[in-house]
């Protein structure tokens, strides 16, 4: 103890460290404590995949199609990107709360903005993990084929395409409790990825269910991202959905986390 | 709070901090209501640079609350809380105080020493996490993920985790629960030399002894209401009981200037009065047989129970 030294008084204490330093602070340790724990890391890499495996390899007019392995691997890897927002940020989110290591954090020099831009990099940097063996089994087993400005132009899209997702994630993760998030985010997230053509392509559609489909933001999400990666155009109000849910969910989102604090934290 | 003394007491006065202007935390008329539960009642206390109070009170006083308002966790119904001059709402506010996390809340994926570097890296000039595992015996767990920690080393984290960032105020809340004897001094020391480089500290508890052994000034909170404010001495010395234990044959609980009584299993009487002296030169003048005579101050117990049943008795 003699070594250390409290600043005699005065009215301000030193500057802390910057937002940015705060943010790369708590990116690095939320991303300890998930990669501790390898099945959630592995769980979101191996579902996909072996979708990918049982679904559209043994098929081989699908599988030999540039075209249709190209879409096949977008839509999977957009189901890897949902999966790992909604599962991150709903079941993530929920579980922190009920940590009481949470009100410590609340009580560090630091705002809600560090911890907030921390847990969505993160939940990026996941995703993009879930899509490395797609991008591998689709390369090497498959005639999936892109340029590599194409593969940055998919990157990109699909980052953007997830913002949705996080913040779905969020507003379920913010009014509910762990247990209640889990079968929550299921249900969400497989009628949402089987409605927007990531398990079956949407060609296979009725048209009745075409037209629900293309209002889902699973579906805006897969054209934009299989127009990025093949140039096939997206349907022309692809963008406005996308637009529409972002709005919504953020909405939702900003009022769960309000609602939480004032339950909480009174 | 003189308000809640009864008025033939002498007026308790908080000993003047050295720059009561300069109050390191100031909580003003606050009232905080959970629901229809009022947890803290036009609650007021000043917290002067250098001072280490303890806030004693039975679980569910509102020690916690009061904590919570002071860090930022909660804002007040009605009434200012003031931290290091600031709202303690802001972030900036913060950066010269320090808590301890609850024991059970560490990360139980990180290690000790990753946890003492993130919280650390919140702070303008953190201790080096060496040298704060070395002062607090940790540091051949450094490598330990936190969840593979005993109780008594989680504890000892906590502490060092709420002085890494060297604050200027920390708040303990029950520090030492549940430490066997050993742990417990080891931490007390921590806290002292804390407080001799000049720290101030707020501590909660329901563990008497640990108030009785740290703070200079004590606070007792029941049922939301601040009961009393004042140092250590004066606490005791204002309930100014003395405890006289002795085995008689006839119950001595209605002699005159016997305030409590209470007889033991092994047939011990313990009679709490204002004057033992009195009390024992009238036993003898009376030629009341008596043996095994003992006397000695209330402990800060026993202070704290008068006081209570007092307060509820009124």
């Amino acid at each position: 103890m003699s070594a250390t030294t409290i600043p005699a008084t005065g009215p301000t204490v030193a500057a802390g460290p910057g937002p940015l330093r705060l943010t790369w602070l708590h990116l690095r340790y939320q991303f300890l404590e998930t990669v501790r724990v390898p099945i959630a890391v592995l769980g979101n890499m191996l579902f996909p995949a072996l979708a990918m495996f049982f679904f559209v390899v043994p098929q081989s007019d699908v599988a030999q199609n540039p075209l249709w392995a190209t879409m096949s691997v977008a839509s999977l890897g957009l189901f890897a990107v949902c999966s790992a927002s909604l599962f991150t940020y709903g079941l993530g989110v929920a579980e922190d709360r009920q940590l009481p290591f949470d009100p410590f954090l609340r009580s560090l020099p630091a705002g809600p903005g560090p911890r907030m831009v921390a847990r969505i990099g993160n939940g990026a940097i996941f995703a993009l993990f879930g899509l490395v063996p797609l991008i591998l089994i689709g390369w090497l087993f498959t005639a999936a084929t892109v340029t590599v400005g194409q593969l940055f132009a998919g990157v990109g899209t699909i980052l953007l395409v997830s913002v949705p997702f996080v913040l779905l994630g969020m507003a379920v993760g913010y009014s509910l409790s762990a247990k209640a998030a889990l079968p929550v985010v299921q249900v969400v997230l497989f009628p949402l990825a089987f409605a927007g053509g990531l398990f079956l392509p949407p060609q296979a559609f009725p048209s009745w269910l075409d037209a629900i489909s293309q209002a889902t933001p699973t579906r805006a999400g897969r054209d934009l991202l299989v127009q990025a990666l093949t140039g096939q155009p997206a349907y022309p109000a692809a963008w406005l959905v996308l637009l529409g849910w972002t709005a919504l969910f953020a909405v939702l989102a900003v009022g769960a986390y309000r609602r939480d604090e004032g339950r909480r934290f009174r | 709070m003189t308000r809640t003394h009864p008025p033939e007491r002498a007026p308790v006065v908080a000993p003047a901090p050295p720059e009561a202007a300069a109050a390191v935390v100031a909580v003003s008329g606050v009232t905080r209501r959970f629901g229809d539960v009022v947890a803290l009642d036009d609650v007021s206390l000043d917290v002067g640079a250098g001072e280490l109070v303890g806030l004693l009170g039975p679980n569910g006083a509102g020690k916690s609350t009061l904590l919570s308002l002071v860090s930022g966790q909660r804002r007040p119904d009605a009434g200012t809380v003031r931290l290091l001059g600031g709202d303690p709402r802001d972030a900036a506010s913060r950066a010269g105080l320090g808590i301890t996390p609850q024991e059970t809340g560490l990360p139980p994926t990180l290690r000790v020493r990753e946890v003492v570097d993130f919280v650390g890296g919140h702070f303008a000039d953190p201790v080096p996490t060496g040298e704060l595992l070395e002062q607090f015996g940790l540091t051949d767990l450094a490598r330990r993920q936190t969840g593979a920690l005993s109780g008594g080393q989680k504890r000892r984290l906590a502490v060092a985790l709420s002085l890494v960032g060297r604050p200027r105020v920390v708040l303990l809340d029950e520090p030492t629960t549940g430490l066997d004897i050993g742990a417990r001094q080891a931490l007390w020391d921590a806290i002292r030399a804390y407080h001799a480089d000049g720290g101030t500290v707020l501590l909660t508890s329901h563990y008497l002894e640990e108030v009785q052994a740290l703070a200079q000034r004590v606070v007792v909170v029941d049922r939301g209401v601040v009961r009393a404010d004042d140092s250590l001495d004066a606490i005791l010395r204002r309930v100014g009981l003395r405890r006289v234990a002795l085995r008689s044959a006839s119950d001595l609980a209605a002699w005159p200037g016997v305030v409590r009584a209470e007889r033991r299993d092994d047939g011990t009487q313990e009679l709490y009065t204002a004057d033992a002296d009195t009390l024992v030169r009238e036993l003898v003048r009376g030629d009341v047989d008596f043996h095994d005579l003992q006397i000695r101050g209330a402990s800060l117990e026993e202070a704290f129970e008068e006081m209570v049943m007092q307060e509820a008795t009124r």
